[in-house]
C-alpha cells in the first residue's frame, strides 16, 4: 500500500439476508483512493454504489447483512476492528455527507450545537467555548453568511443549500482524510448544486482530503471526479480516468449511459439513445454478465461466464466485458463521439 | 382566438394563504405561488416549463388542469373557458386534458390491477363498452410498450419505468388532446428516462397530442420542447423557441441557469464561462420589489428595484422580462456585461 493511499478496499462483498432470499448488493469490489483525489462512483439505483459507501463507515447492520473483504483506513481494517476503534475512525478519519440535508440534521438542536458535538466527540479535552470558536471558523469556511448569528439557529431556518453546507461543516470539523459524499447535490437545484460542487472543490484543496463522490449524474462526474468506477448489478464493470470514460468508454453499459446523456444534450430532436429493458433485480441477477439481457453485443459466453476486469486501451481503463479489445475500443470511441 | 391554439393561460394567479385567519384576526401571510402567467400552446406542439423548486411550475400545472382553482385569470382549452365549467361539460374537459405525474409509485393505486387503472377512466367517461374494455386496454398497453398479458398484474410487480408507462397509458386512455406532464422522468434512472422521452415523442407524432412538459432538468426540456418558458418566483421571465432560448438566452436568470448545468465533458471543467449565482431563491411570501430576480442578478440597478420589467417580445418572437437583457442594443445607456 503506497504511502498516499488513504483508503484501500479489497474484495468487498455485501450480502443482505431477506425473507425473499439473499441479495448480493456489492460483489467483489476493490479500489484504492489517494489523498487529495476524487473518485466518482456512478450507477443506477440498485447498482450497489450507496451500500459500498456505507460499508466504508461500517454502517451496515451486521444482523441482516454479511460484509466480507477488507477496508483499510490508516492501517486499520474497518470491517474487523473493535467498535471503539471504528467509532474513532468515523468522523475523524472518514466522514460522510448524505443526499438529503434535512433528514441528516436533528431538528431539535441548533446547527452550532450539532457541529460542536461532532468536534467534542473526537476532542474530549476541549471545552465548550473552544468548540464554539472552532465551529464559527468552520461555518465561515463553508460559506454561511453572518455565522455569529446563524450558529444559534435551527435547521429549519436554513435553505436546502445552506443545510448541505452545515452537513459539510459537521463532516469536516475533525479534518478527515476521506470524505464520502453520497449524492450530495441530488436534492438541490442546479444553481445551488453548482455552489456546493465549487465549495467541495475548494475545501478539498484546503484540507487535502480524498473524496468518494457517489452520483447518478454523469455531468457531476465530469465536473468533479478524477477517476470513475462504473457499477452495475453490484459489481464494478469499468474503472477509468474521467477523461478516458468520456473519450473511450470500455463497457457496453457505459456506452449506453454516455449515449443517453450525449443525445439528450443535443438540440436536434432525433430519437434518444436508450438502454433497453430495466436494471436487474438483485435477488435474481442474470447468469454470467449481469448486463447481458440489456446488451446489444451479448454473445453466448456472456450468459455463461462472469467477465473479469482487464486492462483495455492505452489510457489505463479497466473493464469487465467479453468483447475483444479492438472491438471495445472502436465502439467505445464511436459512442463517446456521438 | 385561433383554432391552432390547444391550450391557453391568461394572467393566471394563485395565492395561497398560510396560517389561519381565525376570529382573533391573526395576521396571515400570502404565498404568491403563481403571479400573472400567460402562455399559448399550439396544437401538436410541446411547451416546456423550467425553473427551480419554488418557482411555481407545479402549481401552474395544477391550475391549467383545474386540479386547483386560480385566484385570478383563466384557462382556455380548445376555445372553451374551463374555470366556470361544471357537470357534463366539466367531465368532457377532464377527458380532453390529462396529466402524467412525477412519482410512478404514489400516482398508481396499489390495490387496483393495471386493467382497472387504465380501464376505469374509459368506462366512467363512456368511451368503451364493458365488453370492449379489455381489448382496448391491451391495445393501449401494447402502444406504450407494456406486455398486454400483464393485464391482471398490480403496480408493485412493475419497475419504475414500467409504472410510468402505466401512468402514460392511463392518461392516453381518454383520448385527450392535451397532456400536462409534471416532471414525468425525474424519478427515473438515466437509461430509463431516454426510453420514456422517446415514447412520449412517438405518441405525440402518432396521435397529434399537445404537451405541457414541466421539468427542472434543462437538457430534458431542451430535447422535447418546441417552446420553453423559464419561471422564477411565480413569473415567466423568458419564453420563446427552444433553440433561441437555449442558444441565445436573453434573461440573466436563464443564462445563469443554463451555465449551472454540469456538462458531461471533463475537458470543459475549468472554463471560466460559468456564472455562479450567489444565495438562494427568495421566499415567495415576500418577493423582492421590482424585478424578482434582482437580489441575485449581477446587472441589477436601482431601476430594477423600483420598476417591474414587463414581459416584452423581441423581433424573433421571444419574450423576456428584463430591463437589461443580454444582447440588447447598447443604447439604453448601460453597457452590457
Amino acid at each position: 500500500m503506497s504511502p498516499d493511499v488513504v483508503l484501500s478496499v479489497r474484495n468487498l462483498s455485501v450480502v443482505f439476508h431477506t425473507s425473499d432470499g439473499d441479495v448480493v448488493a456489492v460483489n467483489d469490489v476493490s479500489f484504492d483512493l489517494r489523498s487529495g483525489e476524487t473518485l466518482g462512483i456512478v450507477g443506477e439505483s440498485g447498482s450497489g454504489k450507496s451500500v459500498t459507501a456505507s460499508s466504508i463507515m461500517r454502517l451496515n447492520n451486521s444482523n441482516t447483512a454479511s460484509t466480507t473483504g477488507s477496508i483499510i483506513v490508516s492501517g486499520v481494517d474497518v470491517l474487523t476492528a473493535e467498535e471503539d476503534e471504528v467509532r474513532r475512525i468515523r468522523g475523524s478519519e472518514v466522514a460522510m455527507i448524505f443526499q438529503d440535508p434535512l433528514s441528516a440534521l436533528n431538528p431539535y438542536y441548533t446547527v452550532g450545537k450539532q457541529i460542536a458535538e461532532a468536534y467534542l466527540v473526537h476532542h474530549p479535552q476541549a471545552s465548550k467555548a473552544d468548540a464554539r470558536v472552532v465551529t464559527l471558523e468552520m461555518l465561515k469556511k463553508v460559506g454561511i453568511p453572518n455565522p455569529e448569528k446563524r450558529i444559534d439557529e435551527f435547521p429549519h431556518q436554513f435553505s436546502g443549500g445552506m443545510r448541505q453546507r452545515i452537513v459539510i461543516a459537521i463532516a469536516l470539523i475533525n479534518n478527515p482524510k476521506v470524505l464520502i459524499a453520497d449524492e450530495p447535490t441530488t436534492a438541490l437545484d442546479v444553481t445551488v448544486q453548482a455552489q456546493i460542487l465549487d465549495l467541495m472543490n475548494e475545501l478539498q484543496t484546503e484540507f487535502q482530503m480524498a473524496i468518494v463522490l457517489i452520483t447518478h449524474d454523469l455531468g457531476v462526474i465530469a465536473e468533479a471526479a478524477l477517476d470513475v468506477l462504473v457499477m452495475y448489478g453490484g459489481r464494478i464493470v469499468e474503472r477509468s480516468s474521467v477523461e478516458a470514460l468520456f473519450s473511450e468508454p470500455t463497457h457496453p453499459y457505459a456506452w449506453g449511459l454516455l449515449g443517453a446523456v450525449n443525445s439528450l444534450g443535443k438540440s436536434d430532436r432525433g430519437a434518444l439513445v436508450t438502454i433497453a429493458g430495466s436494471p436487474p433485480s438483485l435477488i435474481a441477477l442474470p447468469t454470467g454478465c449481469s448486463f447481458n439481457p440489456r446488451c446489444g453485443y451479448a454473445m453466448e459466453i456472456c450468459t455463461a461466464e462472469v467477465p473479469s476486469l482487464r486492462e483495455i486501451g492505452s489510457q489505463g481503463s479497466v473493464s469487465a466485458c467479453h468483447l475483444p479489445d479492438d472491438q471495445i475500443l472502436t465502439i467505445g470511441r464511436k459512442a463517446a463521439s456521438l | 382566438m385561433s383554432n391552432d391554439i390547444a391550450l391557453q393561460a391568461i394572467d393566471l394567479v394563485k395565492h395561497f394563504s398560510t396560517g389561519s385567519s381565525g376570529v382573533l384576526g391573526r395576521a396571515t401571510s400570502i404565498v404568491q405561488a403563481v403571479d400573472g402567467v400567460s402562455f399559448a400552446l399550439p396544437t401538436g406542439k410541446t411547451l416546456g416549463i423550467v425553473g427551480e423548486s419554488g418557482c411555481g411550475k407545479s402549481t401552474l400545472a395544477r391550475l391549467v388542469t383545474r386540479l386547483i382553482d386560480p385566484s385570478a385569470g383563466s384557462v382556455i382549452l380548445d376555445g372553451v373557458y374551463i374555470n366556470t365549467l361544471s357537470g357534463k361539460s366539466l367531465r368532457e374537459m377532464r377527458r380532453k386534458l390529462q396529466m402524467i405525474f412525477q412519482d410512478p409509485y404514489s400516482s398508481l393505486n396499489p390495490r387496483h390491477s393495471i386493467g382497472q387503472i387504465i380501464g376505469d377512466p374509459m368506462r366512467i367517461q363512456g368511451i368503451v363498452t364493458k365488453s370492449g374494455e379489455k381489448a382496448e386496454v391491451q391495445d393501449l398497453m401494447q402502444r406504450v410498450g407494456l406486455n398486454p398479458e400483464h393485464y391482471n398484474r398490480y403496480p408493485h410487480e412493475f419497475s419504475g419505468g414500467q409504472r410510468q408507462r402505466i401512468g402514460i397509458a392511463r392518461a392516453l386512455s381518454l383520448r385527450p388532446s392535451v397532456i400536462v406532464a409534471d416532471e414525468p422522468v425525474s424519478a427515473l434512472d438515466v437509461s430509463i428516462q431516454a426510453q420514456i422521452l422517446n415514447l412520449l415523442e412517438n405518441l405525440q407524432k402518432d396521435l397529434g397530442l399537445s404537451f405541457v412538459f414541466i421539468a427542472h432538468d434543462l437538457s430534458v426540456v431542451r430535447h422535447i420542447a418546441d417552446q420553453v418558458a423559464v419561471m422564477y418566483l411565480g413569473k415567466i421571465v423568458e419564453v420563446g423557441d427552444s433553440a433561441t432560448v437555449y442558444n441565445r438566452p436573453a434573461h440573466p436568470y436563464t443564462k445563469a441557469l443554463l451555465s449551472a448545468v454540469p456538462v458531461a465533458n471533463p475537458s470543459l471543467r475549468h472554463s471560466d464561462q460559468r456564472i455562479r449565482l450567489v444565495g438562494d431563491v427568495p421566499s415567495p411570501i415576500d418577493p423582492p420589489s421590482g424585478c424578482r430576480f434582482r437580489t441575485r442578478c449581477w446587472k441589477a440597478t436601482d431601476l430594477c428595484a423600483s420598476v417591474e420589467p414587463p414581459l416584452q417580445a423581441d423581433a424573433t418572437g421571444r419574450a423576456v422580462a428584463c430591463h437589461f437583457p443580454e444582447e440588447a442594443p447598447v443604447a439604453i445607456g448601460q453597457s452590457p456585461q
